[in-house]
């Protein structure tokens, strides 16, 4: 009998999961997964509690439940990897053998990384709706805040789910509408990019968001530290922007366990094949999702493609031929931008977001690159997708793992 | 968008990043950097070398990376490139701009 361990029960581990279980020969292989946490969090749903739009309820469930059956699942927090054992070591010192490994460990915040984030006003006027616990910390903020300088920052990137700042950013526009104190706030977006989008066409389409919103922001900011005294954040070149309330996105990174593995880069992500998903330094470990280092977006959109493409690529390993599946980079996000309306966009590691129809082209019946109300359903329709068909690896319909140029505007 | 620099007809991209390495020398860097208001010195081109050895072996980079890098740090990475540094040092190393997502 021969061992697929899968690290991560998040996102990508739980579709690998559901994949591998339909395809592979249970006679022959069996599948553990390992994650040492009793919750699963529909994480895009973690941007709607500030403003009290999503319950805290309703972005939870047991991690189990996604588990298909005939899989072992292993409770238990992993501490290392021992690639040249092809060993897993548990939080509690055993010790699992694989034949073939798929890391899943995701990313996750890490704000002391950053001078002074975690000061005296951590909690107080510092927040962060990146994890459960600091998205339920802001909406109790938020319900009493009298207004003042609303600054939304990246830290630096990569970022789990880049558009989700600046749609933190619309969302709050609208929140401070709606409760009649809009005048009393000023919103400032701050990012170490060189616009509040970074792909060129885009920017050229929606850079009157920012105007009709009249969001200021503040480009190429690198920050080197949270000023608790004054209230106010510094970047390395001298400049600084002064906060009554600052959300901010912290640094994010790998898992720990890449660190205790040896396996990653100076952020722990996983030097990995950006087609093949194969790890660049060893054939028995592949890597998807945020874990990775590939140049596209960390979203649940994509490690949902990367699963279709592994999971051909493993069993293609399995019998010992060439890799021949190779991702594309795609990538496919619902930008919320308040009042009721929400983008979409869908791109590549070649192909910027564009105009253009989607998932049908030429009829849609969602919009790219465009405001709608009908993209915002489909938003809002999504954590139903998530939890009934992305996770178990339910094929969602029209939409494919490889971006299709059809229906696009392209020059 | 072709532009002469330093008496040659080089490719840029919107942005005014090299559209091909092959086109790139010493000259240019020095041309372009003058269009940043920077001066080259020694310093400046230990950064630009690493960089330039980073983007031949497929390193993604990123500002971090360079201040681990043992080359420099962040605050004298910015002393070097005052204005969007990464950016900045990477169009006169005539490499295309880093890849950071949307």
């Amino acid at each position: 009998m021969k061992r697929l361990v899968i690290l991560g029960a998040g996102t990508g581990g739980t579709i690998m999961a559901n994949h591998l279980k339909k395809e592979l020969d249970d006679k022959k292989w069996g599948i553990t997964i390992v994650d040492g946490r009793k919750q699963h969090y529909y994480q895009p749903g973690f941007l709607f509690i500030p403003f009290d739009q999503y319950k805290p309820e309703d972005v939870v469930k047991p991690i189990q439940q996604f588990i298909p059956e005939g899989v072992d699942f292993v409770n238990i927090s992993v501490d290392k990897i021992n690639a040249a054992q092809h060993q897993v070591v548990l939080a509690n010192g055993n010790t699992l053998l694989y034949d073939i490994l798929i890391i899943a460990t995701g990313s996750e915040i890490a704000p002391d990384e950053t001078e002074g984030m975690q000061g005296d006003e951590w909690g107080k006027s510092v927040f962060t709706f990146y994890d459960f616990e600091g998205a339920i910390a802001l909406r109790d903020k938020l319900k009493n805040w009298q207004g003042g300088k609303l600054v939304v920052h990246i830290t630096e990137m990569p970022i789990k789910c880049p558009v989700a700042p600046l749609e933190f950013a619309f969302l709050a526009d609208s929140f401070f509408k709606d409760k009649g104190m809009r005048d009393k706030v000023e919103i400032t977006y701050v990012t170490p990019l060189s616009g509040a989008f970074t792909k060129p066409k885009t920017t050229e389409t929606l850079n009157y968001l920012l105007k009709e919103k009249n969001i200021h922001i503040e480009t190429d900011f690198a920050i080197e530290s949270v000023d608790n005294d004054n209230k106010q954040i510094l970047d390395y070149g001298g400049k600084s922007v002064p906060f009554d309330l600052l959300v901010t996105v912290p640094t994010n990174k790998g898992s720990q366990v890449i660190e205790n593995s040896g396996l990653g880069d100076e952020l722990n992500f996983v030097p990995t094949d950006k087609a093949t998903l194969q790890s660049k330094v060893h054939p028995d470990i592949f890597v998807l999702g945020d874990a990775t280092n590939v140049p596209t977006s960390k979203a649940g959109s994509v490690v949902h493609f990367e699963a279709e493409i592994l999971t051909e690529n493993i069993l293609a390993y399995i019998k010992g031929q060439k890799l021949e599946e190779e991702f594309d980079g795609h990538a496919n996000c619902f930008i919320e931008t308040g009042g009721g309306k929400a983008l979409l966009i869908d791109f590549n590691y070649d192909h910027e977001p564009v105009t253009g129809t989607f998932p049908i082209a030429g009829i849609g019946p969602l919009r790219l690159l465009k405001e709608s109300r009908f993209n915002h359903y489909g938003k809002l329709a999504f954590k139903w997708v998530y939890w009934n068909m992305l996770l178990k690896a339910r094929p969602i319909p029209f939409v494919k793992a490889r971006m299709s140029i059809a229906g696009k505007d392209y020059n | 968008m072709d532009k002469i620099i330093s008496g040659k007809n080089i490719g840029l991209t919107d942005e005014g990043f090299l559209k091909d390495f092959a086109q790139w020398d010493k000259d240019i860097a020095d041309a372009l950097a003058a269009e940043n208001q920077i001066v080259l010195t020694p310093r400046h081109w230990e950064v630009l070398t690493y960089i330039q050895n980073e983007f031949k072996n497929d390193v993604p980079l990123s500002i971090r990376k360079i201040g681990k890098s043992g080359i420099v740090d962040i605050k004298e990475f910015y002393q070097l490139f005052p204005v969007a540094p990464l950016k900045t040092a990477t169009k006169i190393a005539g490499i295309p701009k880093p890849v950071s997502c949307i």
